[in-house]
C-alpha cells in the first residue's frame, strides 16, 4: 500500500514550531513592556529633579495645616500630618461607603421586589424609577443634591425641625448626639451577650427540628431576647445612656451630631443610583427562579413564607448576591466624585488638597489608586467566598 | 339517531373582562395591595402636576429677564445661553463644522447598513474619524485652527465619548484576546492591565492622566489637557471593553476553535474570520451597555478642568447677569443625559430580543 508522504515543512522548522513562536512573541511583548517602563521612569526622573520636586514618601510626616470639615478621628490643624490627612480621608471614604451600602441595598431591595408586584402601578412606579436614574450620570445627580436641593434649604434659624430634636437646614442635618456615662458597659454586654444567646438558641432550635420536626418560634424569641434583654439592663442600671439634643444659639446650632450637607448629598446620590442596578439584579434573581420550582413546594403542602426562605430565595441569592457585590465595589468606587463637592474624603483630601501643597503626584496618585485597588481585591475575595459557597453541591 | 344541536356561545362569566376587571385584579386585589395603589396614586397626585406646572405650565420661554413673572422654570435661560450649551467657546462663525459632523456621523452611520462590500466599509471607517478631527480642529485646508481650549458644551462631552469608545475598542479586543490566549506571559500583562483599570475609580485614572502623564515623555512631547483626558478614558474603557468581549469569546462553543484550526486557518485568520464576528454579534447588548456607562462618565472631565455641558451650568450661572439659574441648567442636561442613555439602552435591548432564539 501507498503510503501518503506529508511534505517535509518548507520554511524554518524553528519558526514554524507553535511553541517556539509563542516563546518569541512573549520575549518581544516583554522587552516592549520593559522598554516602555524604563523609557517612562527615566523621563519621570528627568522631568522631576528639573523641576525639583522632592521625591519618596517624607512628606507624609510634614504638618498638613488646613482645615478638614468633617472627622472621624482627632485633627488639628496645626499638629496633624498628612498621614493622617490620608487616614481621615480614607476613614470618611469608608464612611460614606457604609452608609450608602446600607441605604441603596434597602431601596434597591424594595424597588426590585415592587418592579415583580402583582400590582399594575407599583410594577410601572419602580420601573420608572429605575429608567429615570438609572440613566442620569452619577456625577449630575450629586450636584444636582448639593448644589440645588440642599442649597435652597433655609438658615440654620429658620430650619425644619422633627420631634425638636432633629434639624435640617442649609449647614446640614443636626441629630442628638448620645452621651455613655458610666455603667453604659452593661448595655453594651448584654448587647453582645443577647446575640450569642440567639445564635446559641438557633443552633439548638434547628437540631430540635431535624431531629423531631418540631417547630420552634425562633425569630419572635429571637426578637424578644434582642429587644428586651438591653431595655431591661438600661432601665436595671438607671438609664445611663443619654443624649444631648442641637440647640440654637445665636446663628447656628450647638451640641449634637451634624451631618455636613456634602455627605447628605453623596449618600442620596450614590444610593439612590446604585438602588437602580440593585432593583435590577434582585428582579433578574427572583426571576431566574423557575416557576415549577414555586408549584413543586406547594404541592409539597409547604407554607407561602417557607416556600420564600427555603426554596425561591437560596435559589435567586445565588443569582442576585455577585451582581449586587460588584454593584457595592462601584458605589465605593463612585464615592470618589465626592472631590466635585468638596466633601473631605480620600480623593477629596489626597488627590486634591495635599497633591496641589506637596505636588509630589506620583507618590500621591499611587498611593490612592493603591487604597481602591486594595478595597476592590478584598471585595473580590468576599465575592469569590460566596460564590464557591452558594455554589450548587454535589455535581 | 340522535340529533345534536349547538348551543350558543354562553358570554364570559361577568366581571372576568373589561376595565373594571382589569382594575380590580391588577391595582385592588387585596386590602394590602388596594393601599399600596392608594398610596401610588397619591404620591403621583404629589409629584407629576407640580412637576408639570413646574416645567410648562407656569414656565417662561420668551421675552427678558426683567419679565419673569411666573412660578415656574424659566427656560430663557436655556435660551439665551443656548450655544454654550451646545458648542461651549467653538466660535459663532465656525458652528456649522461640528454641524457638518454631526450630519457626516449619521450619514457614516447609514451608509454602514447600506454599503455591503466589506473593502469600501473598512475605507469608511479610516476616514471617517480624519475628516471628522479636521473639520473640529481645523489647520488644514484652509480651515481656521480652533484650540481645544475652545471645545465644550455638548459638542466636547460627544468628542470624548466617541473618541472613548472608537479608540478603546481594537485595544479592548487585543486585551481580551491576549487575556484568552495561552501564552502566560501575555495573559499575565494582560490580566494585570484589565484588573487594575477596574479596581480603581476613573476620576484616579484621569488625575494620572493630568498630572502624572506629562513626566512620563521627554519635554519635546507635549499633550493638550483634552488629549491627556481623552488618553485616561480611552484607556479606561479599554478594560471594561476587553472584559465584554471575552465574555462573548467565552460563548463561543469550542467546536468553532478547531473548526478554525482544521480548516488550516492560522490564529489571527481564524479570529478574525470565525471566532470574533460570532463573539462580537452575541457581545454587542453588554457593548451597548459599556458605551452608556462611558457616555455617562465623560461628565468627570470636568473635573480635571475641561468644560462639558454639566460644567457648562456652573460656567453659564456665574454670569453676573444670570445668576441663580443652576437648577434650569441641572435639568436640561438631566433631559439631554437622559434621552440619549434611554435611547441607547432601549437599543441594546431591542437587540438582544432579536438575538434572543431560545423560548
Amino acid at each position: 500500500m501507498n503510503k501518503t508522504q506529508l511534505p517535509e515543512s518548507t520554511g524554518n522548522g524553528f519558526l514554524n514550531n507553535p511553541q517556539n513562536r509563542a516563546i518569541i512573541y512573549q520575549v518581544i511583548a516583554l522587552l516592549f513592556v520593559i522598554f516602555l517602563a524604563y523609557y517612562f521612569t527615566n523621563n519621570m526622573f528627568e522631568n522631576v529633579e528639573k523641576r525639583g520636586i522632592t521625591t519618596g514618601f517624607s512628606f507624609l510626616d510634614d504638618v498638613a495645616g488646613f482645615g478638614i470639615s468633617q472627622t472621624l478621628v482627632e485633627y488639628s490643624d496645626a499638629t496633624s500630618s498628612y498621614y493622617d490627612v490620608f487616614v481621615i480621608g480614607l476613614l470618611n471614604t469608608l464612611l460614606v461607603s457604609v452608609i450608602g451600602v446600607v441605604f441603596a441595598s434597602v431601596l434597591g431591595l424594595l424597588i426590585g421586589v415592587g418592579r415583580l408586584s402583582a400590582n399594575y402601578l407599583i410594577s410601572r412606579l419602580s420601573l420608572v424609577y429605575i429608567e429615570t436614574f438609572r440613566n442620569i450620570p452619577i456625577l449630575l445627580q450629586i450636584l444636582f443634591w448639593y448644589n440645588v436641593v440642599l442649597a435652597s434649604l433655609p438658615s440654620p434659624r429658620q430650619s425644619f425641625s422633627y420631634f425638636d430634636s432633629f434639624f435640617l437646614n442649609n449647614r446640614g442635618l443636626l441629630t442628638p448626639e448620645p452621651i455613655f456615662e458610666s455603667g453604659s458597659g452593661f448595655i453594651f454586654t448584654a448587647v453582645i451577650l443577647s446575640i450569642v444567646g440567639v445564635f446559641f438558641l438557633a443552633r439548638w432550635a434547628k437540631k430540635r427540628h431535624d431531629l423531631s420536626g418540631e417547630e420552634f418560634p425562633i425569630f419572635k424569641v429571637s426578637v424578644a431576647i434582642l429587644v428586651l434583654s438591653p431595655v431591661l439592663v438600661y432601665f436595671v442600671t438607671g438609664q445611663p445612656i443619654g443624649a444631648e439634643y442641637p440647640e440654637l444659639k445665636g446663628f447656628n446650632f450647638k451640641g449634637g451630631i451634624t451631618i455636613i450637607p456634602e455627605l447628605l448629598a453623596l449618600i442620596f446620590a450614590l444610593s439612590i443610583y446604585t438602588a437602580t442596578y440593585i432593583a435590577e439584579a434582585v428582579r433578574a434573581g427572583i426571576e431566574a427562579v423557575p416557576p415549577g420550582q414555586k408549584e413543586a413546594a406547594k404541592s409539597l403542602g409547604l407554607k407561602d413564607h417557607v416556600i420564600l426562605r427555603k426554596v425561591v430565595l437560596p435559589q435567586a441569592l445565588r443569582v442576585i448576591i455577585p451582581p449586587v457585590i460588584n454593584q457595592y465595589l462601584n458605589l465605593v468606587k463612585n464615592s470618589s466624585l465626592a472631590t466635585a463637592i468638596g466633601y473631605p474624603e480620600l480623593v477629596t483630601l489626597f488627590s486634591g488638597t495635599t497633591l496641589n501643597q506637596v505636588g509630589q503626584a506620583i507618590e500621591i496618585i499611587l498611593m490612592t489608586m493603591a487604597v481602591y485597588l486594595t478595597i476592590s481585591i478584598v471585595i473580590s475575595l468576599v465575592l469569590n467566598w460566596v460564590n464557591a459557597k452558594m455554589a450548587i453541591k454535589g455535581r | 339517531m340522535a340529533t345534536y344541536t349547538i348551543k350558543e356561545a354562553k358570554p364570559a362569566p361577568s366581571g372576568s373582562k373589561g376595565a373594571i376587571y382589569w382594575l380590580r385584579k391588577n391595582l385592588f386585589p387585596d386590602i394590602k395591595n388596594s393601599l399600596l395603589t392608594l398610596l401610588g396614586l397619591y404620591f403621583l397626585y404629589a409629584t407629576i402636576p407640580p412637576l408639570l406646572n413646574w416645567m410648562i405650565f407656569e414656565a417662561t420661554w420668551s421675552g427678558t429677564q426683567a419679565e419673569i413673572v411666573k412660578e415656574g422654570a424659566r427656560w430663557i435661560f436655556i435660551i439665551e445661553k443656548f450655544d454654550q450649551f451646545i458648542y461651549g467657546f467653538y466660535p459663532e462663525a465656525l458652528h456649522w463644522r461640528p454641524n457638518l459632523v454631526l450630519l457626516i456621523t449619521i450619514a457614516f452611520l447609514a451608509s454602514f447598513k447600506a454599503v455591503s462590500n466589506i473593502k469600501i466599509k473598512i475605507v469608511f471607517m479610516l476616514l471617517y474619524p480624519v475628516i471628522c478631527f479636521v473639520l473640529i480642529s481645523g489647520g488644514w485646508f484652509g480651515l481656521e485652527t480652533v484650540e481645544t481650549e475652545k471645545w465644550g458644551g455638548l459638542m466636547l462631552t460627544l468628542v470624548v465619548a466617541a473618541v472613548g469608545i472608537i479608540a478603546s475598542f481594537p485595544i479592548g479586543i487585543v486585551l481580551a484576546l491576549g487575556r484568552q490566549s495561552d501564552m502566560p506571559i501575555v495573559k499575565t500583562l494582560c490580566v494585570g492591565f484589565i484588573e487594575f483599570i477596574r479596581g480603581v475609580p476613573l476620576i484616579t485614572i484621569l488625575f494620572m492622566a493630568s498630572v502624572v502623564l506629562p513626566l512620563f515623555f521627554s519635554d519635546g512631547i507635549d499633550f493638550d489637557k483634552l488629549l491627556r483626558a481623552l488618553i485616561g478614558i480611552t484607556l479606561f474603557q479599554a478594560a471594561y471593553i476587553a472584559e465584554v468581549v471575552r465574555g462573548g469569546l467565552q460563548a463561543i462553543p469550542k467546536g468553532q476553535y478547531e473548526a478554525a484550526k482544521s480548516l488550516g486557518l492560522g490564529y489571527w485568520q481564524g479570529m478574525i474570520l470565525i471566532i470574533l464576528p460570532q463573539a462580537l454579534k452575541i457581545s454587542i447588548p453588554n457593548l451597548v451597555g459599556s458605551f452608556i456607562s462611558l457616555f455617562k462618565d465623560t461628565t468627570l472631565v470636568l473635573i480635571i478642568g475641561l468644560f462639558d455641558i454639566l460644567a457648562m451650568v456652573t460656567l453659564t450661572n456665574s454670569d453676573t447677569n444670570w445668576l441663580g439659574y443652576e437648577i434650569e441648567g441641572y435639568v436640561f442636561v438631566t433631559l439631554i443625559y437622559w434621552v440619549i442613555c434611554f435611547t441607547m439602552s432601549q437599543y441594546s435591548k431591542a437587540i438582544e430580543r432579536k438575538f434572543n432564539t431560545e423560548h
